[in-house]
């Protein structure tokens, strides 16, 4: 290679790697801020502010979803299987919300430890299949045959 | 091989030979592109089994991941482009850029819609702020600044340098695109294709979708030496070569 072509080639891989580590550190930095929600434990552990709107994400803990006789309040846990914690909101949920699905629940969280929610967004996971494929593993499962485990 | 790959690129240098070669390979690129582009959307679209949660509309996906695949890639090709012109001063690597920095923008404004379309019924939102959504949204920045940019500049030397360092710097937002959904929790699911694993996704859904990826690369293809070509006659337009084809009626 030419030498002034291997010149230009070496400043442009630095400047590339200079730019890499900058945009890597800033991001590291501000990663509370890009990360969409917080999770049960982190909002156990008080990271999560009481005072502000803050989104609380994870999975819908199985039987724990509590409809209202009266209006379209709805109480669930929210559980990342070491923390859970209590939402209630009122409102239409997504087709997609379900127990054992993934939630995001935006809302405050009251001293009661009650997390009051005023949007619930589904949050669908990265596995697709038709039901017939489902329905079959959930009969393997049920026949107490090892499945394979589809959802976490 | 080393010997020929050196060749291969030396042939670049030559936007006349590079104009006859794509002759060539464009109407296969065409065909097989639009058969197998065809093929898996009308069999994902039609055929393909609904999904156990989405139902049908999970089938957005056909139109969605190859936009969003094409988009990225895109954006690392011209990347590659920028460092060879920044290195080699190809004019072709530069005309690379400028034909594609367009089909870059449409398809991820395309990624971005069909997404907003099927997070609506599935997430119950259009649009959120997570880490994948809003780096997607910067990649059409990044492109709409190229397009911008590659105008902006009239001296051809110094606008194709100026352009290839925009390309460069944006660079560093790909990575972030891909792994944003591991690094940063997100509303977007992770990664449903993983180069060590197989897909969480049934055959009958993956292979569709496989056939729409491919068939948007080859078309991307076609359309990226058809838009070059194009550009090579305008800026060859003075010389002999391109004189004697107008003058054969263009063939």
């Amino acid at each position: 290679m030419h030498p002034i072509r291997k010149k230009r080639l070496t400043i442009i891989l630095f400047l590339l790697a200079g730019l890499a580590i900058a945009v890597g550190l800033t991001t590291y930095a501000l990663r509370q801020n890009i990360n969409l929600f917080y999770d049960p434990t982190q909002i156990a552990s008080g990271e999560a502010p009481l005072d502000a709107r803050i989104r609380a994400g994870g999975m819908v803990k199985q039987g724990s979803v509590v409809r209202s006789d009266q209006d379209l309040t709805v109480e669930f846990e929210v559980t990342d299987f070491v923390s859970s914690v209590t939402v209630r909101y009122t409102g239409i949920l997504p087709d997609l919300f379900d127990e054992g699905q993934g939630v995001v629940a935006m809302g405050r969280l009251h001293p009661d430890g009650v997390f009051v929610a005023d949007q619930v967004l589904a949050k669908h996971d990265e596995n697709y299949m038709p039901p017939e494929v489902s329905d079959a593993l959930e009969k393997a499962e049920a026949s107490g045959a090892r499945a394979p485990a589809m959802n976490q | 091989m080393w010997q020929f790959i050196r060749q291969l690129f030396h042939k670049f240098g030559s936007p006349k030979w590079f104009y006859g070669i794509a002759s060539k390979m464009m109407p296969w690129l065409l065909a097989i592109g639009l058969i197998l582009l065809l093929a898996g959307l009308v069999w994902g679209l039609a055929f393909a089994p609904a999904e156990r949660l989405q139902g049908n509309s999970y089938r957005i996906i056909f139109i969605h991941v190859p936009s969003a695949f094409l988009a990225q890639s895109i954006y690392i090709m011209m990347a590659v482009a920028a460092v060879v012109t920044l290195v080699w001063r190809m004019k072709l690597a530069d005309l690379f850029v400028r034909a594609v920095a367009p089909v870059g923008a449409v398809l991820t404004f395309l990624a971005l819609f069909t997404g907003a379309v099927w997070g609506k019924p599935t997430w119950g939102t259009w649009w959120v702020w997570d880490a994948r959504l809003t780096s997607m949204l910067i990649l059409l920045f990044l492109y709409f600044g190229v397009i911008v940019l590659m105008s902006a500049i009239a001296d051809e030397k110094s606008s194709a340098r100026g352009v290839a360092v925009l390309v460069l710097v944006g660079v560093v937002n790909i990575p972030i695109i891909k792994y944003s959904v591991e690094w940063w929790n997100t509303l977007h699911q992770p990664a449903t294709f993983k180069l060590t694993e197989k897909p969480s996704m049934a055959p009958e859904m993956w292979v569709p979708l496989l056939f729409a990826v491919l068939g948007l690369y080859l078309l991307f293809g076609w359309l990226a030496c058809l838009r070059m070509q194009t550009e090579i006659l305008k800026r060859e337009r003075r010389t002999r070569w391109v004189r004697d084809l107008a003058a054969a009626g263009g063939n």
